[in-house]
């Protein structure tokens, strides 16, 4: 009924309809004068969702042929196969009979409870061999119409126009050759261009909400990773950053990407309902450029990880780590006395077979190469000594080991480049009652790869950290006791010593608890974050000189620029307090600073290698003169445009607020009376006072004393 | 620079006002007493004993004779500046936050926090030239759209025609004092997102500035409640005031009584930090107390300032002569 029917309807029967009251009637019970309820629509909508299909049914072929005597022991026989697998439907089971011969046609359905079961029960049991003769083929039911459904004749499939994809390398284009970096604070994720010039950051791109975890860099910078309850997304492009793929995985966790970032590694796991159950995880590991899913993996949290159940947060991430080099070519996973490396080419394991290494707890991938390094603690109670080796993958070759003896932990670490490996040994001292430390130090790219053990001057330090220089040949360890920890210097090869390790200097008494090397090396930040208060010492190792000292209170974060040019400090919001971050040049100079509350996460945008051979960029390096030239003269143009410009902006404020001021005078002016008469006639204005200011001088007796001075005869 | 420290309070300072003249400084705490002081040499000069709760507030008459405090103790009294002798009780049924004689002397307005069933109110007074004859009678009563927050600063306007008040709903309204109506309120898009703390107008009553615990303090005409300028800070703003002489503001704060032993001084930030009025950018900061800014004051003359702390001390600054001839 329209409105206006519904309004000469009232008005014949002389109701006045705004003194209804609507919600006041009641219907009889049980009749609804066909008014729909609010909520009836969301109850249809419940309702079409129960409607599955034919998605749980699976049809098994190749069963034998028997006659109605033997039906039933058959069906028994299906059944119990089939119940180990899932749960069937009561009177899920048809098998159907020839009519004519009384014989079982050879094949049956079977409907089980959902189509996960089902899918399951056709992967296991496809091809199981009930005897010699009748192995079973087993097919999904709606295969079997999607296939009946195929056209007889081929058609071409139509090929789509060529669309150009955007550059996605643009950001490396900047005329003025800047970095970007990621922001997280509050709701907001930011990116920004660091612009040391203007001491500003640009925005690039702001987005509230773009996430609902945290962001991530692909490892070679091209796309920014979202995560989201649906899934994780790529976002990416020439100017702005627009959605490139989605990669459906839902309540996803964590991601990684493989080194050369072709495929993507989402994590996922799910809190058991019976807390003493291992956590199920699900990882699925999809090609980033099609958004293809290459395979997944499920399992309880004890399958990925190692030491005992995956506690709460399940496995220690990244449970896959990929093979150095920019092929992506391996990865491998570490789980309970084997390491499984899979290959991309198939995403199977390599052999098809996982390598049984009883003990392992570490694993470790060369940056470079295909090698792996792995580390077996002592078994048997010191009867088997500690083990750490290199193998060769995919030949599993073990290119090197050594043996240990009375090894409390080892920790691995590759240099960038794949020359060189630490590992950090600790040692039980002879009464076992504590540990000492030293290294050993493989040399991976000389013949028959040869081992120097490092120990430290005092062998009783412990060891705070350590990192070696990126491409280089040199590394930093902070070691003795804290609170003042001394750093030293060594390098694998000197002008003097080319195959001997050698120490450079030591710093002693330092307020550092973390190294940050500059990505092109010579620089680094000996920091102490967190109790020491985010002191900052920038070191320049060449010269084995301090460049600066600084302080950033409280910072939690320090992360070098892909360039080595600039180094961010953050606090991120485990404190309350003065949330932020601050860029400084590689030598200590703060340029500017940025206040967010809330502030979660800082990344810097990597930069792929460079295109340079390693001989073009020593001889930049020595012209640096020559090609430093125009940018200086960049840099003055830019001082001399921002002063012009403040000053612009100083004379526009200051002509603003002497408006301002020239309206309230004159106002206070016009009010003048007035405001004598509130007064009682008062006449002074502050500012119409006119104090003269006088000069009095004022003399008085303090004092009088006598004193009788006795001439002298 | 170095300051006078006036140890007087034993409780947390709440507010501090020059007289006219400059000679005088008053101040109140969190203990009962507010005290009088010399403003040149920080001497104490004598208290004001009375009050039986925290004192917020207080105002001095143009003539230096009066003296208008506001307390926890849900009275406001009036005082003989002279003889430090009680003249006058108002009764309230709830704490009083703020007072603030108007031009003249005549009139006073007087804020009241919700407590109990009472909602929050600003209270117009009467002040009688003679104590004899005063009465507790309130002119006019306001009471706030938002009853349940706290106003914690109302003024007079130009010539006593309009109230400027604002509170923890961070919102600045400007009412008619004849008829109680409210003629404005700030915008929400450019005005304060936290609870106003402190409120201080210009000399002439042309403009106000209002400082905020979402760590900004801003600049308003106070005819029109035009916003002009925002200073940002790193801290939530406690305290604010101008200089009378030159163009800066000074903003004082440092983060919740509650939070400050459970970090470090350093990070407290209980700095008094200057900033240029127009160019709205920091100048310099003026450390010192070692809890939050909770109240600050410029002697009219604009040659020195006070600053009153959680760490219940004042601290004196009479200005270094290179503080006025700072060029930025």
């Amino acid at each position: 009924m329209e409105v206006l029917d519904i309004d000469a309807r009232a008005a014949k029967l002389g109701i006045d309809w705004s003194q209804v009251n609507l919600d006041s009637i009641q219907l009889p019970p049980g009749q609804d004068f066909g008014i729909e309820s609010d909520d009836e629509a969301v109850y249809h909508d419940d309702q079409s969702e129960f409607d599955t299909g034919f998605g749980n049914i699976i049809v098994v072929d190749h069963l034998p042929v028997v006659p109605m005597e033997k039906f039933e022991k058959l069906e028994g026989v299906v059944k119990k196969i089939y119940n180990q697998i899932g749960v069937i439907k009561e009177n899920g089971l048809w098998m159907p009979v020839d009519p004519d011969t009384k014989m079982t046609l050879g094949y049956c359905f079977i409907e089980f409870n959902s189509p996960q079961e089902a899918q399951n029960a056709k992967e296991k049991s496809h091809g199981y061999k009930l005897d010699k003769s009748h192995i079973f083929a087993v097919n999904m039911f709606d295969d079997f119409d999607r296939l009946m459904n195929v056209k007889e004749e081929w058609e071409p499939p139509q090929a789509r126009p060529y669309v150009p994809g955007e550059n996605l390398q643009k950001w490396l284009t900047d005329e003025k050759a800047r970095d970007q970096l990621v922001i997280r604070s509050g709701p907001d994720t930011e990116v920004f261009w660091n612009d040391a010039r203007q001491k500003n950051p640009e925005p690039v791109h702001k987005r509230p909400y773009w996430t609902e975890s945290y962001v991530q860099w692909s490892p070679l910078g091209t796309y920014l990773v979202t995560l989201h309850k649906q899934g994780a997304a790529v976002w990416g492009g020439a100017d702005t950053f627009t959605r490139l793929m989605r990669y459906q995985h839902s309540m996803v966790k964590l991601v990684d990407f493989s080194p050369g970032e072709k495929y993507l590694v989402t994590y996922h796991s799910q809190e058991p309902s019976n807390p003493r159950d291992a956590s199920k995880v699900e990882i699925k590991v999809f090609d980033v450029r099609t958004g293809r899913m290459m395979r997944d993996f499920k399992g309880s949290a004890d399958e990925f990880s190692i030491g005992g159940p995956g506690g709460v947060a399940g496995a220690s991430w990244p449970v896959f780590r990929w093979a150095g080099g920019k092929d992506d070519k391996y990865f491998a996973k570490l789980s309970k006395n084997t390491i499984s490396v899979y290959e991309t080419e198939t995403f199977s394991l390599i052999d098809k077979k996982s390598m049984k290494v009883d003990n392992v707890v570490d694993i470790c991938w060369s940056p470079t190469d295909s090698i792996l390094s792995l580390f077996v603690p002592e078994q048997g109670g010191g009867n088997q000594p500690a083990k750490v080796a290199l193998v060769s993958i995919p030949s599993k070759v073990e290119l090197r080991q050594k043996n240990l003896f009375s090894v409390s932990d080892c920790k691995m670490y590759w240099q960038s480049s794949g020359e060189y490996l630490a590992v950090k040994v600790d040692r039980y001292t002879k009464t076992k009652k504590s540990t000492y430390s030293g290294f050993e130090l493989f040399r991976i790219k000389e013949r028959d790869i040869p081992i120097e053990v490092l120990e430290l001057d005092n062998k009783n330090d412990k060891i705070i950290a350590f990192a070696w220089e990126p491409k280089g040949h040199r590394f930093a360890v902070i070691h003795g006791d804290q609170p003042r920890p001394d750093v030293s210097f060594y390098s694998m090869k000197t002008a003097q010593n080319t195959g001997r390790v050698s120490k450079l200097g030591t710093l002693k008494a330092k307020q550092a608890n973390a190294l940050f090397w500059s990505p092109t090396g010579k620089y680094i930040i000996l920091a102490g974050l967190k109790g020491f208060n985010g002191q900052l010492e920038f070191f320049n190792v060449d010269e084995l000189e301090t460049m600066a000292t600084a302080e950033h209170f409280m910072a939690t974060d320090i992360e070098w620029d892909p360039t080595g040019r600039y180094v961010a400090t953050a606090v991120t919001s485990v404190h309350e307090m003065e949330n932020g971050f601050t860029i400084w040049s590689f030598n200590g100079n703060l340029l500017y600073r940025i206040l967010k509350d809330h502030f979660f996460q800082l990344a810097w945008r990597p930069r792929p290698p460079s295109f340079l051979t390693a001989e073009k960029e020593e001889e930049i390096a020595k012209n640096l003169k020559k090609y430093s030239k125009k940018y200086e003269a960049e840099d003055q143009d830019v001082s001399l445009l921002l002063s012009e410009q403040d000053r612009e902006k100083r004379k526009a404020l200051n002509e603003e607020w002497e408006k301002w001021v020239m309206q309230w005078k004159s106002l206070h002016e016009e009010e003048k009376l007035a405001r004598q008469s509130l007064r009682d006639g008062e006449v002074s204005d502050v500012e119409e006072d006119e104090y003269e200011a006088k000069e009095v001088e004022f003399e008085d007796v303090i004092d009088v004393t006598e004193e009788i001075v006795q001439e002298s005869m | 620079m170095r300051p006078i420290l006036m140890k007087g309070h034993e409780r947390p300072l709440t507010f501090l006002r020059y007289n006219r003249d400059g000679d005088l400084l008053f101040s109140c705490a969190k203990d009962h007493t507010p005290t009088l002081w010399y403003a040149d040499n920080g001497e104490r000069l004598g208290t004001y004993r009375g009050h039986n709760g925290a004192v917020w507030c207080c105002d001095v008459s143009r003539d230096s004779s009066r003296l208008i405090t506001g307390s926890a103790d849900q009275t406001a009294k009036l005082w003989d500046v002279q003889s430090g002798q009680e003249l006058f009780t108002f009764k309230f049924g709830s704490p009083t936050r703020s007072v603030d004689f108007s031009v003249g002397d005549h009139l006073a307005v007087i804020t009241t926090d919700p407590f109990m069933e009472r909602t929050s109110a600003i209270h117009v007074k009467r002040i009688a030239e003679d104590p004899q004859d005063q009465v507790a009678d309130s002119v006019l009563v306001l009471q706030s759209p938002e009853g349940r927050k706290r106003i914690n600063r109302a003024v007079w306007g130009p010539l006593n025609q309009t109230i400027v008040s604002g509170g923890e709903d961070a919102v600045i309204r400007i009412w008619d004092s004849e008829t109680g109506k409210l003629l404005k309120e700030s915008d929400g898009e450019v005005g304060h997102k936290k609870p106003i703390t402190s409120l201080a107008k210009a000399a002439d009553d042309s403009h106000f500035i209002t400082g905020s615990l979402d760590k900004t303090a801003k600049l308003w005409d106070m005819r029109t409640l035009t916003l002009i300028k925002t200073y940002s800070t790193v801290v939530p703003v406690n305290a604010v005031t101008m200089s009378p002489l030159l163009n800066h503001v000074v903003l004082g704060g440092g983060q919740d009584a509650s939070a400050v032993t459970t970090t470090d001084h350093r990070a407290g930030k209980f700095e008094a930090k200057f900033y240029d009025k127009i160019l709205q950018e920091e100048i310099g900061g003026v450390k010192g107390h070692f809890g939050p800014i909770n109240a600050l004051a410029f002697n009219p003359d604009g040659r020195s300032f006070s600053s009153g702390g959680e760490d219940g001390y004042v601290r004196l600054h009479h200005l270094d002569p290179d503080y006025f001839n700072i060029k930025i």
